[in-house]
């Protein structure tokens, strides 16, 4: 039997809402699990195992982390800090590299966009690069560890910039500048920044997430608990849940560790530490899917 | 010259970031070649030929590690293409603006979630005593709960699964976006022409996807001798009983380094995976330059 266009489409279109349905279900149901289980008594989950609906609601995880929360805390702050400053500095220092290789009539440039490009087909590896940075560098305990190492991490947003200043500002706009005595770092910062927000915008962001994702720098160069950022915290608790408590000096410490509610708390913590992400995500969501999109397709 | 001083003085910093970040490192990998010595310092260790390379050769993880890495990453590539190229084609059938941007934006909320919490995510459902698989989904089949973590067998299927969850949302976003980019005039011909709906994906959509897809295969084919450190250490725990299925290039570099300290091994798995892996970027690229030169790195 042949089905007739409109029975097809309409076969098409059901198959496309369960498809997509069931993989948008698969992406936030893990997200759910984490949350519910963070809200569940503790010993509710020991009898029942983590699950989607809690069978007794019980908060013991988050008085707990709400007691250390000077551990939380720091490692937000540690968090927010090397975002912002590893972003911005990462933005300003791509641009002022990616705007003179936009120049085309620059004297070497072909040679300088190749010293950019080669750094993304080859690299040293993990050994080089650890031993140039502890024992040549010095970062290892430093919060430069979190900061310099991805400063410029990918040649790729580097290329970005570029070619949005060669393709989407006007050459005249520059000449004109140019003979108005403007000099190039002023062209940079005062007539192209305007212009290019959105591009900006969008590697700040994709630089910005990479940020504050970021885990392994904190694995290989920090053994201070001081510096952890909420990643690297998360990821000492995930192995050891005590970690907690005995990176606390206080004299209760001991007492406090002894009703820890272990279970519960790594879910408690998971969720603190992805909360943010997801709060913003709302906000900056359209511009992350573009940014995806815009780095494949090109024009 | 002169007249562009100010324009090379603006690149200065991030050429200085670059020659200390990638090319120091690069000029490093000699110490494969050395018998490191840290009083003596990198340069004036003493040379010892291809000793380490005969060390990582001699034990049986060089071909482990290999044989994971490669065969992991042609899975991925396989799974993750499917998987994101169906949502794409399906995603272009929803014709409710609200409904496009809930899929859209949901699908790529794992993309946002670091490793670490993934673990977190992946111990919910795997932890043996609390896990919701053991506790809630085996009972059901009257099952005996099973010790995820120190099982290897369950391993491979698991990471593809996660892998997958991580990184299809991204790649249907890029899909979707380039059926965006086909011309509604080919769809408006087709059908005139009277080609049905399935058709028209067949004969319209997947040809005109083709440059696309070949090329975002030839980007992961780039870095087939690479791995998500994350996937294949934090999220099986680092657990010893399962390394048979998640050691990879990238977690036998980092315990040979930071676990064990050993560093003529390290450094020569470290070696073999940037010469190795330089080669696949460059035929990639290759292939690229003769499908689409305007594509191609360089």
């Amino acid at each position: 039997m042949r089905l007739n266009r409109r029975e097809e489409g309409v076969g098409w279109r059901m198959s496309a809402y369960v498809y997509l349905s069931v993989l948008t279900a698969l992406c936030v149901l893990p997200v759910v699990l984490l949350m519910a289980s963070s809200v569940t008594d503790e010993t509710a989950i020991v009898r029942d195992g983590y699950s989607f609906i809690p069978k007794k609601l019980g908060y013991s995880a988050y008085d707990y982390l709400l007691r250390e929360k000077w551990t939380l805390i720091r490692s937000y702050m540690v968090s927010i800090f090397v975002t912002v400053v590893g972003t911005s500095s990462g933005i300003l220092i791509m641009s002022m590299l990616a705007y003179p290789l936009s120049r085309l009539r620059l004297p070497y440039r072909k040679g300088f966009l190749f010293y950019v490009v080669f750094t993304m087909l080859m690299n040293g590896g993990l050994v080089p690069y650890y031993i140039l940075y502890t024992q040549v560098f010095h970062i290892k305990n430093t919060i430069l560890a979190l900061i310099i190492p991805n400063l410029l991490a990918n040649g790729f947003n580097i290329l970005l910039l570029k070619s949005f200043f060669q393709g989407s500002v006007p050459e005249e706009i520059i000449e004109s500048a140019r003979i108005d005595g403007v000099g190039d770092f002023r062209m940079l910062f005062s007539i192209i920044f305007p212009l290019a927000t959105p591009v900006l915008a969008t590697v700040a962001l994709l630089q910005g997430i990479a940020y504050w994702n970021d885990w392994f720098n904190g694995l290989i160069f920090l053994t201070n608990p001081k510096l952890y950022s909420i990643q690297n915290l998360l990821n000492r608790i995930l192995l050891d849940v005590q970690f907690l408590t005995s990176s606390n000096l206080d004299p209760m410490a001991a007492a406090q560790a002894a009703n820890l509610p272990s279970v519960t708390i790594r879910m408690a913590i998971a969720v603190l530490g992805v909360l943010p992400m997801l709060i913003a995500y709302p906000f900056f969501q359209k511009k992350f899917v573009r940014g995806i999109a815009m780095g494949s397709v090109k024009g | 010259m002169r007249k562009h001083r100010a324009l090379y003085l603006m690149m200065l910093p991030g050429l200085l970031y670059l020659l200390i970040n990638n090319y120091l490192p690069l000029m490093g990998l000699v110490i494969a070649f050395k018998k490191l010595d840290f009083s003596k310092g990198i340069l004036a260790s003493d040379w010892c030929g291809l000793k380490n390379f005969a060390y990582l050769f001699n034990t049986s993880d060089a071909l482990l590690i290999t044989r994971n890495t490669i065969c992991y990453n042609l899975v991925f590539i396989t799974v993750n293409n499917i998987l994101a190229l169906t949502a794409a084609i399906l995603l272009n059938e929803i014709r409710r603006k609200n409904a496009l941007k809930v899929y859209q934006s949901v699908i790529l909320i794992p993309n946002l979630i670091s490793m670490v919490i993934v673990s977190y995510l992946v111990l919910a459902f795997l932890s043996t005593e609390n896990g919701f698989l053991n506790k809630s989904v085996l009972p059901l089949f009257g099952q005996e709960p099973i010790s995820w973590y120190s099982s290897p067998k369950y391993w491979p299927f698991i990471l593809v699964f996660i892998n997958a969850w991580k990184n299809a949302g991204f790649l249907t976003v890029i899909y979707y976006a380039g059926i965006l980019g086909i011309s509604g005039e080919i769809y408006e011909a087709a059908r005139i022409d009277g080609a049905s709906k399935t058709r028209q994906v067949f004969s319209v959509t997947l040809p005109q996807l083709k440059p696309l897809v070949t090329m975002m295969v030839l980007l992961f084919v780039g870095k087939i001798f690479f791995s998500d450190f994350g996937l294949f250490y934090q999220v099986p725990l680092d657990s010893g009983a399962l390394y048979d299925v998640t050691n990879v290039i990238d977690t036998y570099v980092y315990h040979a380094l930071i676990q064990v300290g050993d560093i003529s091994m390290s450094s020569a798995a470290g070696f073999y995976q940037s010469v190795v892996g330089f080669i696949f970027v460059l035929i990639s690229n290759l292939i690229v330059k003769r499908i689409n030169p305007e594509n191609a790195l360089f």
